[in-house]
């Protein structure tokens, strides 16, 4: 595929600083980190040469966390301290996790749980799965960082296509309290659409097909010359190889006639069931046996016949969410070209046949399903990070996949954005008082398709304060509600008459606001290995040389859109901040950052629109010369 | 402020995709500059630069994906046709419409109940499918008056359209309580 040059030559940062970028695939049942080497996307493998790190997590009662294998070999001999699939807890309560009474774990319930987050008991002490994400993302970085030999600039981290805003932000904080610098949170079907798109230079319009451990996602896109553009997207983030493994797990104890099993023996049997399911995409029939603590023995044969009647529901469940993203873009199944199948329940012979049936032609499997995504998420993350060779230039539009609304009287919801809207997208709406006096203003917002609050999933409740105090109704606060790049919403509020901005005040429903992050990275801090003071230093240093570097190579092409005066004072700031970049001093380095940031922004401004004037000027050519 | 809030905030959208104003348009054309302009300004171009910079290219990106969406829709664009001639269409206060098509749209109504209480998926996809269809005469009819600046006549014809798009919602709604 011709893949457009979009950038101004020059434009690419200094070619003798490779960044250090990953891409990270953070699963349900396993996690992985790529990177791209010599403009080659590769997953990098542990010291075992093990390119899977299963997202398992193990807080002991005595000696330090464990995380991955080790965690995974321990899970039925200490399954109340050992996490497993704790992506499907990220944003969560517990009413909304099916199957809680089969965990062995021990929830915290205290009468709030329809407001919190679920937390869980350990032997050491209340995590999170924020907490227990981090733990898996921070062993991913120091895998990347051990193999790459150095301080990693950035990641991209990948979120099912249909995580909410509290998943999404829920995913942003694990990444923060791992040490992580976040530069996208990126749809995993839209990964693995650029890692095939890439590979096959495919042109036309494609639908990727996602079900992981834990999460459904279906996404219909339009690859053209170098841009991928997503349509639409549906799924759900409830439905994967987990609940699969559960139905088998549920048939054995059937088939068994056991009494309820103790915690241990429900994780061997859920075990069991997995590699039942495994052995079944080659074979006809499994058998599964176990030893019970009880002395009890378990041995079945599943058949692929079985195992199929009793998970067809599951399949056909994938099969509402693909109709509706087709009817969302406007498609009909004989207009997509190919569907890419992504995930590693997409092994499953009857998940394959459902998908062929419905789309008419065979699913595409020539990528690794387990490393697609990663290796997608790489390659974003190369471009962003600023290393970027001429002909890798290609663009990616994505879309929010769940509607954004606000209550209103009676229960309702207003719809503000709608769902499969291209990001970043903002809408405004003004809001006035009631009360004489009024000074604050509360909005309830939720995220779904339903008209109802209460069938809606509440995201927060945003207070607004400070609104000038006059009489009921005078009052006109303009409410920014805006969705950026990583799909995650922010609220501004401007009172219209005086302007005056009003402070807004966030309450997730389901997640932590800024200060229990703020306390949760300090907890990091105190007790990491790694000084972190030394590393928020380094990284304060490499923002601020890259500043440096982006405006001295800015000036260099566009130093006619200031004037002498506009010019020197620029030249001032660079000055300062590259006298103090390399001292010790945070605070110094943060301010000089700041002023030379503030110094450009209109500099920046006129940038950007002599960029636009340019390429629309650049299609009329084209146009000519036709 | 800077003059990405004094100048290109202050353009119409026509004027920013350098299109003529009026409801004829090249959607391909569009689309190509669409892509062109997001290829300059989207956050995923500016990522590693500052946060300023950072911010600034979300605005721009926020900006042109509004602009698209009006102009590549034809109802939103005929709208805001209307709403940059100054001209009040009415949608809550005017409710009066031709006869020939409120018979149709209860008819239609009525297919739409009737599918939604059997729970029938099937009629309600091809119900979607037609309804999303059956808007062309109207828009054929709408270019012309905007056309002509016959405002009053196209302020009537959006009420139609809008008319249709709440029943096409109503089918989504519909169908969003069967499936899932």
């Amino acid at each position: 595929m011709a893949l457009l040059q979009l950038s101004e030559p020059g434009q690419s940062t200094a070619p003798h600083e490779h960044r250090l970028a990953v891409g990270i695939d953070l699963g349900t049942t396993n996690s992985l980190v790529a990177t791209v080497r010599s403009g080659m996307a590769v997953v990098i493998n542990d010291e075992l040469g093990r390119s899977l790190l299963p997202s398992v997590v193990r807080y002991p009662a005595a000696g330090p966390i464990e995380v991955g294998f080790s965690a995974q070999t321990h899970q039925s001999l200490d399954p109340k301290n050992t996490l497993v699939s704790v992506k499907r807890f990220m944003g969560r309560g517990l009413k909304d996790i099916a199957h809680i009474e089969s965990m062995p774990y021990d929830f915290i319930v205290n009468g709030n749980e329809a407001e919190e987050m679920i937390r869980l008991k350990t032997a050491q002490g209340v995590k999170n799965p924020i907490e227990v994400s981090a733990d898996i993302l921070r062993a991913l970085r120091e895998r990347a960082e051990l193999a790459l030999g150095g301080t990693l600039t950035g990641a991209v981290i990948t979120v099912p296509a249909y995580f909410d805003d509290a998943q999404r932000q829920a995913t942003k904080d694990a990444a923060r309290l791992a040490g992580l610098s976040v530069l996208r949170l990126l749809n995993e079907p839209t990964a693995a659409a650029i890692a095939y798109g890439l590979d096959n230079a495919a042109e036309g319009i494609y639908a990727v097909y996602d079900l992981g451990g834990g999460t459904f996602d279906i996404s219909i896109l339009k690859l053209s010359k170098g841009v991928f553009q997503v349509l639409s997207t549906g799924g759900d983030s409830a439905l994967g190889g987990d609940d699969f493994d559960h139905r088998v797990f549920c048939w054995i104890g059937e088939q068994a006639q056991l009494a309820p099993v103790s915690l241990g023996d429900a994780r061997l049997l859920q075990m069991r069931a997995r590699e039942a399911k495994e052995f079944l995409t080659q074979h006809g029939e499994a058998p599964i046996t176990a030893k019970l603590s009880t002395g009890e023995f378990v041995d079945l044969k599943l058949t692929s016949e079985i195992f199929a009647e009793i998970t067809r529901t599951l399949v056909q469940k994938t099969l509402g969410p693909t109709r509706k993203a087709l009817r969302d873009a406007g498609l009909a199944p004989e207009d997509i070209k190919g569907v890419v199948m992504v995930g590693g329940a997409t092994r499953m012979p009857q998940v394959q046949h459902a998908v062929e049936a419905f789309f008419g032609k065979e699913p595409l499997n020539n990528l690794d399903p387990d490393k697609v995504v990663a290796l997608g998420a790489a390659t974003q993350a190369n471009l962003l990070a600023g290393n970027r060779a001429s002909g890798d230039d290609w663009l990616l539009l994505d879309v929010i996949p769940l509607s954004l609304g606000i209550e209103t009287m009676g229960g309702l919801v207003e719809k503000i954005i709608p769902r499969n809207s291209t990001i970043p997208v903002a809408r405004a709406q003004e809001f006035t008082t009631f009360k004489d006096g009024q000074t604050a203003l509360a909005l309830q917002v939720v995220q779904g398709e339903r008209e109802l609050v209460s069938d809606c999933r509440s995201l927060a409740r945003f207070e607004l304060r400070g609104i000038p105090p006059m009489v009921a109704g005078a009052a006109r606060v303009r409410v920014t509600f805006q969705v950026d790049a990583d799909g995650l919403l922010s609220v501004t509020a401007r009172e219209q008459t005086t302007g005056h901005e009003a402070r807004v005040e966030v309450k997730p429903s389901y997640g932590l606001n800024d200060d229990e992050v703020t306390s949760m990275l300090k907890d990091g801090y105190t007790h990491a290995s790694d000084d972190a003071f030394r590393r928020a230093l380094r990284e304060a240093q490499v923002e601020a040389q890259r500043l440096v570097e982006a405006v001295q190579s800015a000036l260099k092409e566009d130093a006619h859109l200031l004037s002498t005066l506009e010019r020197a004072h620029i030249d001032s700031c660079l000055t300062k901040l590259q006298s103090v970049l390399l001292g010790d001093d945070r605070r110094a380095i943060d301010s000089a950052l700041d002023a030379l940031s503030k110094g450009t922004a209109e500099f920046a401004a006129r940038r950007m629109n002599q960029g636009v004037r340019r390429a629309l000027a650049g299609r009329k050519v084209d146009e000519v010369n036709l | 402020m800077t003059s990405f809030d004094t100048e290109t905030l202050r353009q119409d959208f026509f004027t920013l995709f350098g299109l003529p104003r009026q409801q004829g348009l090249d959607a391909d054309r569009l689309e190509l500059l669409y892509r062109d302009i997001q290829a300059k300004v989207h956050p995923d171009k500016h990522a590693h630069l500052s946060d300023g910079e950072k911010r600034l290219a979300m605005q721009w990106a926020t900006h042109v994906n509004e602009a698209y969406q009006t102009l590549k829709d034809p109802l939103k664009r005929a709208r805001y046709l209307l709403k940059l001639a100054d001209h009040d269409v009415q949608l809550e206060t005017n409710t009066a419409m031709p006869a020939e098509f409120l018979m149709e749209q209860m008819e239609l109504r009525e297919a739409v109940a009737e599918a939604k209480e059997a729970g029938d998926a099937e009629t309600l996809d091809r119900l979607h499918r037609r309804l999303k269809k059956d808007g062309r005469s109207e828009f054929g009819l709408l270019q012309q008056a905007l056309d002509d600046k016959a405002l009053e006549r196209a302020g009537e014809l959006v009420r139609q359209l809008m008319f249709q798009e709440k029943l096409i919602q109503e089918v989504d709604d519909a169908l969003e309580l069967i499936e899932r």
